[in-house]
């Protein structure tokens, strides 16, 4: 038979039990309506994941350390890539060269370091790092309280909300509500913390020279000509960020930064001084690691790729957007499953409306034997019929599941709201999702065919004719 | 496939021989058919007589191809029915055999033109040309007033005439019928009658009819066939009433 008079009298049949045939289409469609629903809130969620990264600056950053210097990472378990004494040094020149590198807007040092900071007379210990202008847009900043540093060498500080909270003397209890980052704001902003650092000087002997008749202890360690002398900074408060900007790099993050300029002037002794400048080819200074911005992050893969070529580690958030992506996926597959799952019990609504059918229309199927149907006819036009099911409840099954997806959202955003909290989207229907959708509904459709199809072809001629 | 020596290979002619169609029950092994050797040469009307349970029904199906023997051979045109596989089976249905029931088995959710023109649609028949095949197979018939009727509006002699016009569309050389009065009065059985003569000669088919009306196959039928307990216990040619003015009749 042809596929349209195929189509025709599967239709003629689906309209003949018209309730029996509807109600397992509705079948149907709830089934392809959850798999749409679940899919579509995990698609979304997926969605509203990357948009965050995104938003957050990081996912177009790479992290460049000297192959030695893993701890920055804390990643001190890494022991592959080059021997320590093969490895490149990660100096000024290193920097300028990333800096060139194509597709790379900007590569600036990551300055980091340990120091004691006086507020009100009190020593607080902590990590401070240095901001380049760009680091504005970050996402982190968004709900700060104050300013962004007025200029690239003021001194001024940005605090993180845990170090605001250290300074004023309040320990959040476990199980507590998070203190507003207003309250602790309003007493800090404007005041001056002071920071105690260890500056390096060069001395005029000049540098990668290793002479062995060094006067002081520190050039017999490092093969070259320093000194260590101790200073303060006075740095003013002009800004508490509730987020964490550094949320990144994990236990070496920062609770206090400054900006970029002015932490590059003062020459602060950081750890990895001692054991770099001995390998510096000249007195240019050499970095723990370095921020890499690329223009876009779908070239950060490129871009890290040149870097490693160089002889640096590399790290960017990618590698964790990549497990983002893996626990997505496997979110995505257990929706799948559990929304296939009332498909399947479509399915058998399928088999039983289908086996019924052979059963009313037992005499027809003889007829249409008798005068000249094959049994590829007869089974064709319940493949027809299951089909011409999937393919009307898949298409109601897309709709009703956009709407409870839809509805979904809108009454999770109301209750965001409520909360005070910002409202998103976090539900998506792809195209491939509708045909997707719609696809799989005929084939469960035509795989619970299968059976009633094959049965009613087997149908007996003489036996079915003989049936009243 | 050979024909016996003496007889001519005729189109339409069919052959059995030693025709057998067993089936279990239960315990008990019920031979409807055994052991039937005939031959029905092409143009012939021929009446298989018996009473129910005669097994005149069972011959009738194996002919039509719609059941397989047990064990002999059943010839059509040449090809031996037993030997077909189920696809070419239902071919030979399609194209050389028209067939019509006692309770007419027409599909009651379809009209008269698209019941006439089903076997047009499994023959993969354009739609264009089946609607005019299946108009003119019912003004044949003389039923052009009603193609657009379901079975369930008609009397009996116009759904049984609906039914001859859809064995007629595909033009086979074998029309079968089984019992195409028993439903009917008189009056209306001899319309269907009428036709189905009409049919043998003015179109040449073959005419295999079953019946268990001694009357009605000596009214139409040019040789009687009677059957009883699955065996073949007279055949006899015979000279139809109403077409007397053909006295020849058929040998044996």
């Amino acid at each position: 038979m042809k596929i349209p008079d195929l189509a025709e009298l599967a239709l003629r049949n689906l309209r003949e039990s018209l309730l029996r045939n509807s109600l397992t289409t509705v079948g149907i469609s709830v089934g392809v309506a959850s798999l749409v629903a679940m899919l579509s809130l995990g698609i979304g969620l997926q969605q509203l994941a990357s948009r965050r990264l995104g938003k957050s600056g990081l996912f177009d950053t790479v992290i460049v350390s000297s192959r030695r210097e893993m701890r920055g990472m804390g990643r001190e378990e890494e022991r592959n890539g080059p021997a320590p004494g093969e490895s490149r040094v990660l100096d000024e020149a290193a920097r300028v060269e990333i800096e060139h590198l194509p597709n790379v807007l900007e590569a600036y040092p990551d300055i980091r370091f340990n120091t004691e900071l006086r507020y009100e007379d009190k020593p607080h210990l902590t990590t401070i790092s240095a901001l380049p202008a760009s680091a504005k847009s970050n996402d982190a900043f968004e709900g700060m309280q104050g300013n962004y540093f007025s200029s690239d060498t003021a001194p001024e500080a940005i605090l993180q909300k845990s170090f605001a909270e250290e300074l004023l003397g309040k320990t959040t209890k476990l199980g507590a509500p998070e203190p507003n980052v207003a309250d602790l704001a309003a007493p800090l902003l404007g005041k001056e913390l002071t920071m105690r650092y260890a500056q390096r000087e060069t001395t005029p002997s000049g540098p990668g020279s290793t002479s062995p008749t060094s006067a002081s202890p520190a050039d017999a360690l490092a093969g070259t000509a320093y000194s260590v002398v101790s200073r303060e900074q006075k740095l003013k408060i002009v800004g508490v960020s509730d987020l964490d900007p550094e949320s990144m790099r994990g236990p070496t993050r920062a609770k206090v930064f400054l900006p970029l300029k002015l932490a590059e002037s003062l020459h602060v002794m950081q750890a990895t001084d001692l054991r770099e400048v001995s390998r510096a080819a000249s007195d240019l200074p050499v970095y723990q690691s370095v921020s890499v911005k690329v223009a876009k992050p779908s070239q950060v893969q490129t871009v890290e790729d040149a870097i490693k070529k160089m002889g640096f580690t590399t790290f960017s958030i990618l590698d964790a957007s990549r497990s983002i992506q893996t626990f997505f996926k496997v979110l995505d597959v257990f929706l799948g499953i559990f929304g296939s799952l009332a498909l399947a019990v479509a399915s058998i609504g399928i088999v039983n409306t289908l086996v019924m059918a052979i059963l009313e229309r037992r005499r027809e199927i003889g007829i249409m034997k008798a005068i000249g149907a094959s049994d590829g006819d007869v089974k064709k036009l319940f493949f027809a019929e299951a089909g011409a099911m999937g393919i009307l409840g898949g298409m109601a099954g897309v709709a009703l599941g956009w709407a409870i997806g839809k509805v979904i959202n809108t009454a999770t955003n109301v209750y965001l709201r409520s909360q005070s909290l910002p409202a998103d989207n976090f539900w998506a229907v792809p195209w491939w999702l509708v045909l997707f959708a719609i696809g799989f509904a005929v084939l469960v459709s035509l795989i619970s065919g299968l059976y009633p199809a094959a049965r009613a072809a087997r149908l007996d001629p003489v036996q079915a004719l003989r049936y009243e | 496939m050979a024909i016996a020596p003496g007889t001519a290979p005729a189109n339409g002619a069919i052959r059995t021989e030693n025709l057998c169609r067993h089936y279990r029950m239960g315990e008990t092994l019920i031979r409807a058919v055994d052991g039937v050797s005939l031959e029905v040469r092409s143009g012939e009307f021929v009446a298989l007589l018996g009473s129910s349970g005669s097994g005149k029904s069972s011959v009738l199906n194996l002919i039509a191809g719609l059941d397989r023997p047990t064990s002999g051979t059943v010839v059509v045109q040449d090809k031996d029915l037993a030997r077909l596989s189920r696809e070419e089976l239902a071919k030979y249905r399609l194209h050389v055999v028209g067939m019509v029931f006692q309770s007419f088995n027409l599909i009651a959710s379809m009209t008269l033109a698209e019941n006439v023109e089903l076997p047009l649609r499994f023959a993969e028949v354009d739609r264009g040309k089946r609607e005019g095949l299946a108009r003119e197979a019912l003004e044949r018939v003389g039923l052009k007033a009603r193609t657009n009727h379901r079975p369930s509006e008609l009397s009996g002699g116009e759904q049984q005439r609906a039914a001859l016009a859809r064995a007629l569309i595909n033009r086979p050389q074998l029309l079968l019928a089984d019992e195409p009065t028993g439903n009917l009065d008189s009056h209306t059985g001899t319309e269907i009658m009428d036709l189905l003569r009409e049919f043998n000669e003015g179109l040449g088919m073959t005419v295999v009819m079953v019946t268990h009306e001694r009357a009605l196959a000596e009214r139409y039928a040019r040789r009687m066939i009677f059957l009883a307990d699955g065996k073949l216990i007279d055949d006899r040619p015979n000279v139809p009433i109403a077409a007397a003015s053909e006295t020849s009749g058929v040998q044996r």
